[in-house]
């Protein structure tokens, strides 16, 4: 009986093992589906701060640059402004999940889209 | 009425100088030294039969093992498997310091920012290290936002370098500011239970219990965030767009 099932079962682990090293088991979707609530969460608590953050650092920065270049307060101005933008900017790459380089949400992971995901894949297999 | 910061304080318990600088063993390094602890006999302990079919604390270990391989698999793709136990122990650390922060009169070192500080800078500086090993100059093209007309780079470059450097900082804040911000919460609310006498207490009680069971999803979520973000940076220096 067993001898009957071998090939059977060692093609299906063939099969299973390719998926898994894949990254792409057949469980992988319920164990996606019950992490989403805890992601948009996780969004939640990001947004908030990401703004706030890049606003302290360029006032931080243009304060120093005062310091040291005795231009008080134009560089802090300045700095003031650059910094509102790149809070915005952490926002709205946080919230889309687009976007390059600082702070883009993982592929779209974190935000929504399957295809997204998908892309992402790909990309980082290459 | 207790001072609910009173629990954020700092005691040096073996009190050590290095050469004018204070680095004596305080609460909050012990506190550290017992999460090290508890992890490793966690996984060590639950893992030690090691059967085919987990029983309930391997079942805890390897949903852990999972949950953080598969967050690796998903944001950094195949190329994060080396990284894999970075940020493992860096989730594990921060899990289990934010859970045994809430066991009453423990100590919560996640909730001091040079502590967070302290992981996100060495996330910030790893990450931007492994970008420049992996691509040279070319890492530096991050900064530079593809398909825009070149005078538009000059207010857009300063603004990428900033919104980089606003990563350390946002990391370590969002740690520390929740976990203060929860643990002093519990605190007021507590502290007015038994002033408010046996009517009046119930109301901040009722408060309390759901505080509490909110702090545990933050000391879980908070980890999430942080160990997701890592990866998430760490994706950015490994594939350049």
């Amino acid at each position: 009986m067993s001898d009957d099932k071998t090939p059977n079962e060692l093609d299906d682990f063939d099969a299973r093992l390719r998926r898994a090293q894949e990254g792409r088991s057949a469980d992988q979707e319920d164990g996606e589906f019950a992490k989403t609530p805890t992601q948009g969460f996780g969004l939640a608590f990001r947004i908030g701060t990401e703004l706030v953050a890049a606003l302290a650092v360029g006032l931080l920065i243009g304060y120093w640059l005062d310091i040291w270049l005795e231009t008080t307060p134009w560089m802090m101005v300045v700095f003031f402004f650059l910094g509102s933008g790149a809070g915005i900017m952490n926002v709205y790459r946080a919230a889309q999940g687009i976007g390059l380089g600082v702070g883009i949400g993982p592929g779209g992971k974190i935000v929504s889209g399957k295809d997204e995901t998908d892309d992402k894949k790909d990309t980082a297999g290459d | 009425m207790a001072n609910p910061l009173h629990q954020f304080e700092i005691n040096p318990i073996v009190p050590i100088k290095l050469g004018g600088v204070d680095a004596s063993f305080t609460n909050s390094a012990l506190m550290m030294v017992i999460t090290v602890a508890v992890v490793t006999l966690f996984l060590t302990m639950s893992m030690k039969g090691r059967a085919l079919v987990p029983g309930r604390w391997q079942s805890m270990a390897e949903l852990c093992y999972e949950f953080v391989a598969s967050m690796v698999k998903d944001n950094v793709g195949s190329a994060g498997r080396q990284y894999f136990p970075f940020i493992f122990s860096l989730f594990m650390f921060i899990l289990f310091g934010n859970l045994l922060g809430l066991i009453p009169y423990s100590f919560t070192f996640t909730s001091h920012v040079a502590v967070t500080l302290g992981m996100a800078l060495t996330v910030f500086v790893g990450v931007t290290l492994i970008g420049f090993i992996k691509h040279g100059a070319k890492f530096l093209t991050l900064f530079v936002p593809s398909g825009v007309p070149a005078v538009m780079l000059i207010l857009l470059v300063p603004i990428e370098i900033l919104s980089y450097l606003s990563r350390p900082v946002s990391l370590s804040i969002r740690l520390f500011a929740n976990m203060t911000a929860g643990h002093t919460m519990m605190k007021v609310f507590a502290a007015f239970i038994v002033p408010l006498g046996f009517l009046g207490g119930w109301a901040p009680f009722a408060i309390d219990v759901a505080l509490t069971g909110f702090e545990f999803i933050v000391a879980f979520l908070q980890a999430y965030v942080f160990a997701v973000l890592s990866c998430i940076y760490l994706n950015d220096s490994l594939h350049l767009h």
